[in-house]
C-alpha cells in the first residue's frame, strides 16, 4: 500500500469508529428523551416528588394514585441482594478459575457459566417459582415463598455469570511477573492472590460488580415471576416487592397510550434509567480514579 | 571452599521435553556463581530449580538432587514456600508491585509475619540501603514503585528480597533491560552483596559475566559444557565449545 493510501485508509476507519460511537450516544440521547417525553406528563400532574417518594400506588382506585416508593425500594432491595449474592460468590469462582483450578477443569466451568448465561430469564424464573420458592416457603416457615429473599437469589444467579467472566478478565489481566515476585519471596499461593492479585485487579473487579448489579436491576421476567409483587414498602427481606421493570411489564398492557398511567409507566421509565445511570456513573468515576493513579504512577 | 549449594544429576523434564541433562554444578558460598551460554540452553531453568520456582509451572519433572547445606531441597519434607524465603529470586524484566516503594519492600516481612510499625520500618529502611537505592528514594517512600526508572526498579526489586533475609540470590539476567549506567550500578552492586549473600547470576553478556562473577558456568543445550573459576573459563577453557563461545565464535 503506498503511504498516501495508509493516510486516509487511516483516517476512514478513525471517522467510522467516531459516528458508531456517536451514533450510539445519539441513539442512548435518544432513548432518554423519549422516556422523558413520554413521562413527563406524570411529573407535570402530580409533581415530581411527590410521584417519587409517594408511598402508595393504586393505579385503579379512583382517583388513581402513583407513588413509586414501594417500587424504588423493592428494586434497590432485591438488587442490593442479588449483588450480596453475585459478588462474593463471583468474584470468588472466577478466583479459582484464574489463580487455582487446573486447566481441564477451568475449561469445563467455564463452559458451564457459559451455559448458565445463555439461559433465557424465563427459565430461571420458573424455576424460581417451582423450585426454589417452595424450600425458601419451608426453610422459612413463612405464608409464601415469593418474596424480596427469592428474587434477590435467583437475580444474583442470574449475575453470577457476568460477575465470574468480567472478573476472571480482569484477573487473568495482573501480569504473571506480579506472581512469581510474590511466590518468590515466599508468599503462598493464597497469599499472593489475596495480597497482590486481587488489589491488583480491584477496578475490573469493581466493574464486574456494577456490571452484576445492572444486570440484576434491568431483570424483568424472573423477577415478576418469584417477587410476589405487592406494591407495599417491604419490611424484611420475606416480604413481597415489586420492582420498577416488574411493574412497568405487569401494567403495560392494561394502559391507554398517553393517559396517566401510561405516563407512571414511562415515569418509572425515567427513575430506573437514572438509577442505572448513577450505578455507572459512580462506576465510571471510581474506575477513572483508580486507573489514573496507575497510569500516572507509568509515566 | 565451601559449597552452598550443589546440583547432583540434575535432569529437568517440561512435559516430555527434555531441558536439562544431568547438570552437577557446585555454588559456592559468598560467592558470584555466573551462568552463560546462548539463549535457550536451560539457564533459566536451572536457576529456577534452585529456588523450585519451576514447581509453579505444570507439568514439569525434577530428577536428581539439589543440596543446599547438604540437606536436597526437592526432599518431601521441604516446604519450597519455606525454601523460596531463603533463596531469593530477580527477574529479567523488573517486576514491582503497583504499590508503593516502602509496601514493595515490607511485603515478604509482612507476609512473613513481622507487623511491629519500627521493625518494617528499619528493614526497609536498611534494604533500600544494601540496594544502593536509599538516597535516591528515601523522599518518596510512599509513592508509587512503577514510577520509578527501570534501572531503581531493579534495585527495589533487590531491596524486596534483601527484606525476606535470604541466604542465596538468584538472579535471571538482572541487567538486561537496563540502560548502561544501570548495568553498572548493578554490577558493582552484586559485587557488594556476594560478601553477604551467595548470588547465582545468569547473563547472556560475557563481559559482565567476567567483570563481577568468582565462577562460571558455560551451558550449552541443556547441559553443563564447563564450569571453573571465571579469569580459566575466560583465559584458559578446556573445552573447544566455551572457547568458541566465549570468543564469539557462536552464540
Ligand atoms: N514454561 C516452559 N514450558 C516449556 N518449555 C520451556 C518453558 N520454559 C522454557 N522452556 C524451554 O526450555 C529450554 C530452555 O529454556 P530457558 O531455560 O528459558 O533458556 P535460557 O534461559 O538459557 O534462554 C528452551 O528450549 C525453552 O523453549
Ligand atoms: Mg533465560
Amino acid at each position: 500500500m503506498n503511504k498516501k493510501f495508509v493516510k486516509y485508509y487511516e483516517k476512514g476507519i478513525k471517522y467510522l469508529l467516531a459516528l458508531v460511537a456517536g451514533t450510539s450516544i445519539l441513539i442512548l440521547f435518544l432513548i432518554f428523551i423519549f422516556l422523558f417525553k413520554e413521562g413527563i406528563g406524570i411529573f407535570a400532574k402530580v409533581g415530581i416528588l411527590n410521584f417519587i417518594f409517594g408511598m402508595e400506588w393504586l393505579p385503579a382506585s379512583e382517583p388513581p394514585i402513583f407513588g413509586a416508593m414501594p417500587m424504588i425500594v423493592g428494586s434497590l432491595v432485591v438488587t442490593v441482594g442479588a449483588g450480596i449474592i453475585a459478588i462474593p460468590f463471583g468474584i470468588g469462582i472466577a478466583m479459582f478459575l484464574a489463580e487455582v483450578a487446573p486447566r481441564n477443569l477451568r475449561e469445563i466451568l467455564k463452559a458451564i457459566i457459559e451455559l448458565l448465561a445463555g439461559i433465557p430469564s424465563v427459565v430461571y424464573g420458573f424455576i424460581g417459582l417451582i423450585v426454589l420458592s417452595p424450600i425458601i416457603k419451608d426453610l422459612f416457615n413463612l405464608s409464601s415463598g415469593l418474596n424480596a429473599f427469592t428474587a434477590s437469589l435467583v437475580l444474583g444467579i442470574m449475575a453470577l455469570p457476568t460477575v465470574v467472566s468480567i472478573s476472571e478478565d480482569a484477573l487473568n489481566a495482573v501480569p504473571d511477573s506480579y506472581r512469581e515476585a510474590s511466590l518468590a519471596l515466599g508468599a503462598t499461593k493464597w497469599e499472593t492472590t489475596i495480597r497482590i492479585i486481587l488489589p491488583s485487579a480491584r477496578s475490573g473487579l469493581l466493574a464486574a460488580s456494577m456490571l452484576g448489579l445492572g444486570r440484576a436491576i434491568g431483570e424483568t421476567m424472573a423477577v415478576l415471576m418469584v417477587a410476589g409483587n405487592a406494591t407495599i414498602i417491604p419490611h424484611s427481606v420475606f416480604d413481597p416487592v415489586r420492582t420498577i421493570t416488574a411493574d412497568i411489564a405487569a401494567e403495560m398492557g392494561e394502559t391507554v397510550q398517553g393517559g396517566t398511567h401510561y405516563q407512571a409507566l414511562f415515569g418509572l421509565g425515567v427513575i430506573l434509567f437514572s438509577m442505572t445511570f448513577v450505578i455507572n456513573l459512580i462506576t465510571d468515576l471510581v474506575f477513572a480514579k483508580t486507573s489514573n493513579i496507575q497510569r500516572g504512577a507509568q509515566l | 571452599m565451601i559449597n552452598k549449594m550443589e546440583a547432583k544429576h540434575l535432569d529437568f523434564y517440561y512435559k516430555d521435553t527434555q531441558a536439562l541433562f544431568n547438570i552437577n554444578l557446585p555454588v559456592e558460598k559468598n560467592a558470584v556463581t555466573a551462568l552463560i551460554g546462548p539463549s535457550g540452553c536451560g539457564k533459566s531453568t536451572f536457576l529456577r530449580t534452585l529456588n523450585r520456582m519451576n514447581d509453579v509451572i505444570e507439568k514439569t519433572k525434577v530428577v536428581g538432587e539439589v543440596l543446599m547445606d547438604n540437606k536436597n531441597i526437592y526432599d518431601p519434607d521441604v516446604d519450597p514456600v519455606e525454601l523460596r524465603k531463603k533463596v531469593g529470586m530477580v527477574f529479567q524484566q523488573p517486576n514491582p508491585f503497583p504499590i508503593s516503594i516502602f509496601d514493595n519492600i515490607a511485603y515478604g516481612p509482612r507476609i512473613h509475619g513481622i507487623k511491629n510499625k519500627q521493625k518494617l520500618q528499619e528493614l526497609v529502611e536498611s534494604s533500600l540501603k544494601s540496594a544502593a537505592l536509599w538516597d535516591e528514594v528515601k523522599d518518596r517512600l510512599h509513592d508509587s514503585a512503577l514510577g520509578l526508572s527501570g534501572g531503581q526498579q531493579q534495585r527495589l526489586v533487590i531491596a524486596r528480597v534483601l527484606a525476606v533475609e535470604p541466604e542465596m540470590i538468584l538472579m535471571d539476567e538482572p541487567a538486561s533491560a537496563l540502560d548502561p549506567i544501570s548495568t553498572s550500578k548493578l554490577e558493582e552492586l552484586v559485587r557488594e552483596l556476594k560478601n553477604n549473600y551467595t548470588i547465582v547470576i545468569v547473563t547472556h553478556n560475557m563481559q559482565q559475566a567476567a567483570r563481577i562473577s568468582d565462577y562460571t558456568s558455560f551451558f550449552l543445550n541443556g547441559k553443563l559444557i564447563e564450569y571453573d573459576q571465571t579469569n580459566i573459563i575466560f583465559t584458559a577453557p578446556r573445552e573447544k565449545q566455551t572457547e568458541d563461545y566465549i570468543t564469539g565464535r557462536f552464540g
